[in-house]
């Protein structure tokens, strides 16, 4: 891009032509005061606080928001007239909003407070009646306190541009215009990002309503887990209590959006956490232990097991550091029944880039036509799904389906329901094969819905051979993808996690469970298999009383995402760190602590007395995994097994968005959500809510 | 004096201004509507454009932008980017009717301009905008763009000239911002009536983001007898810079209130006594003129003596010629009352998208009711001109400065008598309070 030369505040500028002064000012470390501009938003010009001066130009100022640079601009922004323009339209923001800022949960955080601060007169010079409005109903999640909307339009922009759902509008005009969804719920897994963008208190959270004021709370930095996105996050704790989850910039992963399960499943983790070891008695009931009576209790059952009789699962919020663990621990017991695909994807470990996002989310950003097999990305990665979104609103994306037909944000070619169209379009004789062909840049998304079958192996294997077919692996590209909806699966496949030589699958290790061929299986957060009623002795670590915890006959209590230090890796193999936010609850511990002394209980000790030594070994085997933030590309080659595909349709492994795994199944929000957003809305399709 | 002599019958460009004759297509060629047309087509869109630029026309809706400038901007067409002429016809300005009489009484003339509007800009579409509330003018514009199609002098081979001139009526819903032409151009499209961020211009970026000129009725009608009879002819009435015949819309305190076509720079007071009566009980009798429409300031009396009624000699007197609408309130007039009600009119249609009009416009209309009775302090008068000056300028649109600048004409002009009205009430109250004790 050309960069032409302006001058700010009489000094000269290098910018780039087709910036806005806005940007240019930014760029240039000059700050402009604004509300209703958003780098993410459609500009919309409508709050005039970022008005300055601009030579040559009319004289009066001009918001810098919408007015592009030009060569040999002049642009002012501390002049009296620049002054002037802030201090009116302050004023102007002010006279009709309420000065309840000691009541209000934005304050602290609130862009209307900061900028009075700097650009507001002292006092006021209104004498009439403010302005009182109605407050709406927008759902479970927002509160809305509407007299104190400045109607910069933020929350209408992105619900229309991002989350694509025209819900939010602007009613009336004039000094009675209000901001309405037409009290219905905003119909969006990712709603609540509107409460981050409005600029003052008009939409809060509602779960998050007058918990706690920002300068209270201790603030850190950390990853998701509530999907494979690998969302960063920022914790927000008050003492050991996680009071809210907030989006954290990252432009190649979540840019700066979260889903709303990310932002409110965060209230699960207070609710049926595990506190303290349990061990099942004789009468068949689970009866609380102090940690030696648990772990002799597993040395006792795994005493003269046979090797081939014990299994391990790995689940889906495990981190890297502790299937690291567990996978040595089992190795060096010589079992081999290991796995970490609990839905039973025909995932292979041997090819990296058979298992992960190849393209990369902000790839997106590049690709011109996406196929989606066996997907509903809405629900199982709303993030990835606002990046597709974001691609398909600049026209050069074209999109088509193969599976479960959903309501989506973008124009889908629906081309069918299972393999046979997929073979259809593997062998060209589809009319979508054509735009494949043509598309420079062309990618395919395999969900989870498609290989998570008997025949996974062989969806898998006609899902490569279109990639290889359509040219979606080239030079600098590589358009095959698998989306993940377990945050800890890339991680664990890295960690090769899976079935060792005559190894036994998630699917046999049931059965085996169930039949007595299995004897012991160690769940490693496994909430998503079913060994209620089996013959096998089962350990459960994990953090929730869920359905793993049912099973167990020992049950360990570990820690949530936000209570460790801990590896994931996303769903694009890109390595993230977790910062312990609190710590796990009674006598709860740290997953990897809770492995190595079972380790040292069972005589098999791990080679290690701390986490930095456990990191270090990891890292030393697998050295990508100590490349933080980064999202290697996977050396393209042979996997899936090419075979006789059954014709079912392919179905989405999410059939409720808000309750995936045991921290969102715990939380109240989320069951709220549940009730307005799946259930009511199911109950109103089948006409039988009267 | 300067040299200004009445319009006479013969320059009339709107012959059938009063409806005494039928306004269809048979009565309105008698007239001279649509005579010659193909030639006028003929001389093409350089042509066109030089000889309206020559004219000096002035857009009519307000701004006063010469015409034949604003067409000159228009790209050429592509197929991809086709070019629209959109006239604005949401004639919501009060004090305002003269685009209602040309499309209630002389639509083909109009429509005529529409075609030689568009050629010279390389438009082959015209959408015509109509007020909500003018529903018989809708009805008799449709009329009519079914004769002209009927005849073939619009549609495909547009009077055998081989251009094809497609053009289309849009009512609107009522809303005076619908008028601004970004505003208009939404509304157009089916959207929420608020006007765009300007840069881009509609030239550039208008209606479905194609080039685009947005027109006044009285601008377009104007045309055809510009181009039958010469940029000379036009450029022969008025004062330099301000040449033309113009509609004058005189309402209000006159003993005879009229639309009346006449030539520009005619001094306001040849305008009242020749073609409205003279003022409701003499010239002596009358208090201000609002001369272009609500959104200008007004003018009091010793200014109206002796001002022109064209765009300078207005601007001059810090008022504007406006759309020409001539509000005249004589000495029964509460003034501060008048202009009180202009603010409730312009809190009332702003659109409620930027801050200083949204917020602005109610503050200053309680300011104004408060004046009206003169419950307010003295030093209220200073901030709200301060206020005023807060919005001015500052807006997306003009809508902001068309609501300050009639109380600033006030304040301006009659400070005495605002401060009159607060002494005195002060003055009833306190001895109200004393006759109490």
């Amino acid at each position: 891009m050309a960069t032409i030369t302006v001058k700010i505040n009489g000094e000269e500028h290098e910018v780039e032509q087709g910036m806005t002064v806005l940007q240019a000012c930014e760029q240039a470390g000059v700050e402009i005061p604004r509300f209703c501009y958003h780098e993410r938003l459609s500009v919309a010009g409508n709050c005039r606080m970022c008005l300055v001066e601009v030579k040559p130009g009319p004289p009066k100022p001009a918001a810098s928001c919408a007015l592009p640079v030009a060569p040999n601009q002049e642009i002012f922004t501390d002049t009296p007239m620049v002054h002037k323009a802030r201090n009116g339209v302050m004023e102007f923001l002010l006279i009709n909003h309420p000065l309840d800022c000691p009541i209000c949960d934005q304050g602290g955080e609130c862009d209307l407070q900061d900028q009075a601060m700097a650009y507001g007169r002292g006092g006021s010079r209104y004498h009439e009646n403010k302005r009182a409005v109605k407050d709406k109903y927008m759902g479970p999640l927002i509160n809305t306190i509407m007299t104190r909307c400045i109607h910069c339009t933020r929350c209408v922009r992105f619900s229309a541009e991002v989350a694509g759902v025209e819900e939010i509008g602007l009613l009336n005009r004039g000094e009675n215009a209000e901001i309405s969804t037409l009290e219905k719920a905003l119909d969006s897994e990712m709603s609540a990002n509107v409460i981050d963008l409005c600029p003052v208190g008009a939409l809060t959270s509602k779960p998050y309503a007058f918990e706690a004021r920002p300068w209270e709370l201790k603030k850190t930095e950390s990853v998701d887990v509530m999907d494979a996105v690998g969302s960063n996050i920022r914790v927000d704790t008050r003492g050991n209590e996680v009071l809210r989850v907030l989006p954290r910039l990252n432009e190649d992963v979540n840019e700066e959006w979260i889903s709303d399960k990310t932002r409110y499943a965060c209230d699960g983790l207070r609710r049926q956490r595990l506190d303290r070891p349990y061990v099942r008695g004789e009468d068949g009931k689970l009866k609380p232990a102090t940690w030696p009576e648990a772990m002799t209790a597993i040395a006792g059952a795994v005493k003269g097991m046979k090797r081939d009789a014990m299994a391990a699962i790995v689940g889906d919020q495990a981190d890297a550091e502790s299937v690291y663990s567990l996978k040595k621990l089992m190795a060096s017991l010589g079992v081999a029944n290991l796995d970490c695909r609990q839905d039973g994807a025909k995932l292979d470990a041997t090819t990296r880039a058979g298992y992960i996002f190849n393209t990369t989310i902000a790839g997106i950003d590049e690709a011109d036509a996406l196929l989606i097999v066996g997907s509903n990305i809405r629900w199982e990665a709303p993030i990835i799904n606002a990046r597709i979104r974001k691609r398909w609103m600049g026209g050069q994306l074209k999109v088509a389906s193969i599976g479960p037909q959903v309501k989506t944000t973008f124009d889908v070619d629906y081309l069918g329901a299972g393999p046979e169209t997929l073979s259809d379009v593997a062998s060209g004789k589809h009319p979508f094969a054509k735009i494949l062909k043509d598309a420079e840049k062309p990618m395919i998304i395999v969900g989870m819905g498609a290989i998570n079958r008997p025949d996974g192996a062989a969806v898998l294997a006609t899902a490569k051979k279109l990639a290889d077919d359509f040219g979606m692996v080239k030079d600098g590209w590589n358009g095959f993808n698998v989306l993940h909806t377990a945050a800890s699966r890339v991680g664990a496949l890295d960690l090769g996690f899976v079935p060792g030589e005559g190894g036994k699958s998630v699917p046999e290790i049931v059965d085996g469970a169930a039949s007595g061929a299995v004897k012991f299986v160690y769940l490693l957060g496994a909430d998503e298999v079913d060994l209620t009623g089996g013959k096998a002795f089962v350990v459960y670590q994990g953090h929730h009383g869920d359905r793993g915890a049912h099973a167990a006959d020992v049950i360990l209590p570990g820690a949530a995402y936000t209570e460790k230090n801990a590896t994931f890796v996303n769903t694009e193999g890109r390595v993230q760190l977790a910062r312990r936010a609190a710590f796990p609850p009674g006598e709860a511990k740290d997953d990897w602590a809770i492995l190595r002394a079972l380790s040292e209980t069972l005589g098999k000790a791990l080679p290690w007395i701390d986490f930095d030594g456990l990191r270090k070994a990891m890292r030393e085997e697998y050295p990508h995994l100590a490349r933080i933030d980064d999202a290697e590309a996977a050396e393209w080659g042979d996997f899936g097994t090419a075979g006789e595909m059954n014709a079912a349709p392919f179905k989405s492994p999410i059939d409720n968005f808000y309750m995936t795994d045991p921290i969102s199944r715990a939380s109240e929000t989320m069951a709220e959500c549940t009730q307005t957003f799946v259930l009511d809305r199911q109950s109103e399709g089948t006409g039988t809510n009267g | 004096m300067p040299d200004w002599s009445p319009l006479k019958d013969e320059d009339r460009i709107f012959k059938n201004l009063y409806g005494y004759h039928p306004w269809n297509l048979e009565a309105a060629k008698k007239r001279g509507a649509w005579n010659g047309t193909k030639d006028l087509v003929a001389l093409g869109r350089e042509k066109i454009v030089e000889i309206v630029k020559a004219s000096g026309l002035r857009g009519r809706g307000g701004a006063g932008f010469p015409t034949g400038l604003k067409w000159s901007f228009m790209p050429q067409a592509t197929p991809e980017k086709p070019s629209y002429l959109v006239v604005n016809a949401d004639e919501s300005e009060p004090g305002t009717c003269k685009d209602r009489e040309i499309m209630r009484n002389d639509p083909h003339t109009f429509i005529e301009g529409c075609l030689l509007a568009s050629v010279a800009m390389g438009a082959h579409n015209c959408y015509i905008y109509i007020r909500g509330e003018y529903r018989l003018e809708y009805k008799v514009m449709e009329g009519a763009i079914a004769e002209a199609y009927a005849a073939g002098l619009v549609g495909k081979n547009a009077c055998g000239t081989g251009y094809d001139f497609d053009i289309a009526i849009h009512h609107g819903a009522g809303a005076y911002i619908c008028g601004e032409e970004t505003a208009l151009l939404e509304s157009l499209e089916g959207k929420k009536g608020q006007p765009r961020l300007k840069p881009p211009f509609p030239a550039m970026a208008g209606l479905y983001g194609c080039p685009t000129t947005v027109n006044n009725v009285e601008s377009i009608a104007v045309t055809g007898e510009i181009l039958r009879r010469g940029a000379e002819w036009f450029q022969g009435f008025g004062r330099e810079n301000n040449s033309g015949t113009k509609l004058f819309c005189i309402s209000g305190h006159v003993n005879k209130s009229c639309n009346v076509e006449e030539a520009m720079s005619i001094p306001l007071k040849e305008l009242l006594e020749r073609h409205c009566g003279g003022v409701r009980g003499g010239w002596d009798n009358l208090k201000a003129v609002i001369p272009g429409g609500s959104s200008v300031p007004l003018l009091p009396k010793d200014i109206c003596d002796d001002v022109l009624m064209d765009f300078d000699a207005l601007k001059e007197q810090k008022s504007g010629l406006g759309t020409a609408a001539v509000i005249v309130m004589d000495k029964s007039t509460d003034v501060i009352k008048a202009i009180a009600r202009l603010s409730y009119f312009y809190k009332h249609e702003s659109c409620g998208q930027c801050t200083p009009c949204r917020e602005g416009t109610g503050w200053m209309w309680r300011v104004m009711d408060r004046l009206v009775r003169g419950e307010a302090e003295i030093e209220e008068i200073d901030s709200l001109i301060e206020v005023t000056k807060q919005i001015e300028g500052h807006t997306i649109c003009a809508l902001g400065d068309a609501a300050a600048w009639p109380i600033q004409g006030l304040v301006r002009h009659f400070r005495d008598e605002i401060e009159d009205r607060i002494k005195n009430r002060t003055r009833v109250a306190m001895s109200g309070a004393a006759a109490a004790e």
